[in-house]
């Protein structure tokens, strides 16, 4: 099933009729939340997208590349103060900065993909972790960037103010629309970039990188941009995430962000963009709504403060999400291996080829 | 500068990392895993201690011991449950188990012990000092900390070398189907090993804790430190490790000294360097990449 004939049919973007009425639909549902939710759910969307944007990246680093990175909420980092501190220090507008900030980011990926050249397995992996720690520990050293204390975002200007048109959003339904746009762009971006030349690279090289290299293909080069274009996509996100939480500090950026960027792509499918969505949105859900304020739940939450108290302490109850998380991605890697994708791609065959 | 001092305490540090990233190597060399896990299994092996120490009162020899029975077990329920039912795990997948491990035993330990810093001491003080020779102040903690090491090392040798179990690990880290045709049952070789690096964590978590503060992230920095020391040794070799874990301590502590604020990152750019100039570390032999 789903075999492709021709050229034309491998690039296109909506494979049927039925998906891109359904892919319409879905995104005028997007477009008409506003209406009708609260600014709380509206921020946990924001905040969804904005993790969207650097899983769908991550995704074309771990799962179309095959290369290993726990250094993605370095890359988030630079994306959000190089934004922040473009616009206050050197009024540039919005969209020029955060597109600065995140070939910063951009740059610093290439950067890192050059070790990457030689390291493979838990070697790549301790790198990059280690480059996460130290773009973290550095900005918390370093007074130009705020230190400890953080940063405060800017206020969310889309205009160029020095020429006297400014537009300011401060709502959060009108940086719901400005996420929104911008998500949707990066997605069909994403998609259409694992379409192209650079994208079949990336692919060639995570089968096998000796088979890739044979057949003529720059690993030097491709290795890199892997890199570089993952990191674009944690700049632009991160660039978002400060205007979506408004004020942040580097401790925002540790090692338990990277790592729950990597469970959101194991989780949604690797290799997949719509596994990196569905992930992003589920496992951002999880985490900072329903077991963050598991205490608050109907019926669980009482049960679940009295055997904290009995057995457990009351203070740690916050890290519960932290055993959830765990559980998760020990239980999505023995027993659903590709991710939601993966079942997904299972239940479709079964259907289609029923009742054998 | 206090050179002796700095060497010192330096040494004594590194002994640490040594030892802990001992017990990172001892997984990797037989299985071929990267424990992320290995750090927070110590710190719940510490918090146990500290568990049976403070809570009911104990002395501090019964702690330890029941301390490190826990980390035995620790370490096999991890292996037997987390990593044995994974069918043909890819290498991220690996990883992604160890980091849910390590996740999970993070959540659980400050659930049960909040989140606040704790005081752990051990009866080798880091505040009782001698001084054999002028500007060389040595600690009772160092000198507890060289022994632990150096009995250890031997210990390590002495296992690997002459016991039966010794050389079925040997064995199953150099060819795991191979073994398994001469009888070698490698499933319970992987607990054992698992169990023995829990230990030995545990061990160099303790001696870790007497010297700054228990806290469940305590062992989430020192993990990177002792996997950079096991870098610097190669992840394969077991002396390796150890004369790693000393070049890290004396790196970080000079460089402490001379830099204080940036002494947390140490680890991080001796990491990217070394891998960057010599991935298979300083002692071990060619980096063979398998096909």
């Amino acid at each position: 099933m789903d075999m492709k004939r021709s050229y034309y049919e491998d690039i296109e973007l909506f494979k049927s009729g039925v998906i891109l009425f359904w892919t319409i639909v879905f995104l005028l549902v997007l477009f008409t939340f506003p209406l009708y939710m609260s600014d709380y759910a509206l921020y946990l969307l924001n905040l969804i997208m904005v993790y969207v944007i650097v899983s769908v990246g991550l995704n074309i680093l771990v799962g179309s590349t095959g290369q290993i990175s726990l250094g993605h909420a370095g890359f988030f980092a630079i994306g959000a103060y190089a934004t922040v501190l473009l616009m206050t220090n050197l009024q540039i507008p919005f969209f020029i900065a955060i597109i600065a900030a995140a070939f910063i980011a951009a740059f610093f990926g290439f950067i890192l993909g050059l070790p990457a050249l030689r390291l493979e397995g838990p070697y790549l992996t301790i790198a990059t972790l280690a480059f996460g720690l130290a773009i973290m520990h550095v900005i918390g050293h370093t007074e130009f960037f705020g230190g400890r204390q953080g940063l405060m975002a800017p206020p969310l200007d889309l205009g160029i103010p020095q020429l006297g048109w400014s537009f300011v959003l401060s709502s959060e339904t009108s940086k719901y629309y400005l996420v929104l746009i911008i998500t949707i762009l990066m997605v069909l971006f994403a998609i259409n970039i694992l379409k192209t030349k650079a994208g079949r690279a990336f692919v060639a090289i995570r089968d096998s990188d000796i088979a890739a290299e044979v057949i003529g293909i720059n690993l030097t080069m491709y290795k890199t941009l892997s890199f570089a274009v993952s990191a674009f996509y944690a700049g632009i996100g991160g660039g978002l995430f400060a205007f979506v939480l408004g004020f942040f500090d580097p401790f925002t950026f540790n090692l338990i962000l990277s790592i729950i960027f990597i469970v959101m792509i194991v989780v949604g499918g690797l290799g997949s963009v719509m596994g990196s969505i569905t992930g992003a949105a589920l496992i951002t859900y999880l985490m900072y709504d329903l077991f963050k304020n598991v205490n608050e739940a109907p019926y669980v939450g009482p049960l679940f403060v009295a055997f904290s108290e009995r057995w457990m302490t009351i203070t740690g109850m916050d890290n519960f999400n932290y055993i959830a998380l765990g559980l998760v991605m020990i239980g999505i890697m023995l027993f659903e291996p590709l991710g939601m994708f993966g079942a997904w791609i299972r239940i479709k065959k079964y259907w289609k080829t029923w009742p054998f | 500068m206090p050179v002796g001092q700095l060497l010192i305490d330096g040494l004594a540090m590194g002994a640490c990392y040594g030892l802990f990233g001992l017990a990172v190597v001892i997984i990797y060399k037989t299985s071929e895993v990267l424990n992320f896990a290995a750090g927070e299994m110590a710190m719940v092996s510490t918090f146990v201690a500290y568990h049976v120490l403070v809570i009911y009162g104990y002395s501090f020899w019964v702690a330890f011991v029941i301390a490190l029975i826990f980390a035995a077990f620790l370490g096999v329920f991890v292996e037997y449950f987390f990593l044995r039912p994974a069918k043909n795990p890819t290498l991220l997948g690996l990883i992604v188990i160890t980091i849910g491990a390590q996740m999970l035993l993070m959540g659980l330990a400050s659930w049960k012990w909040g989140a606040e810093q704790k005081q752990f001491s051990i009866p080798f003080s880091y505040k009782v000092t001698y001084e054999p020779i002028s500007g060389f102040i040595v600690s009772q903690w160092a000198i507890a900390v060289f022994v632990a090491a150096a009995a250890v090392m031997v210990f390590l040798y002495f296992f690997f070398q002459h016991t039966k179990m010794g050389t079925a690990m040997r064995a199953t880290q150099q060819n795991k189907h191979a073994a398994k045709i001469m009888g070698i049952k490698t499933d319970r070789v992987f607990a054992f090993a698992w169990a023995f690096s829990s230990i030995i964590g545990a061990v160099a978590a303790m001696l870790l804790t007497a010297k700054s503060i228990l806290d469940p992230n305590f062992m989430m920095e020192s993990f990177l430190r002792a996997f950079a020391s096991a870098v610097l040794g190669g992840l394969m070799s077991i002396p390796g490790v150890l004369i790693g874990g000393f070049i890290m301590g004396l790196i970080e502590n000079f460089f402490g000294f001379i830099w204080p604020a940036w002494k947390p990152i140490t680890a991080f750019v001796v990491i990217v360097l070394v891998l960057c100039v010599r991935p298979s570390g300083l002692f071990a032999k060619h980096y063979v990449k398998k096909v």
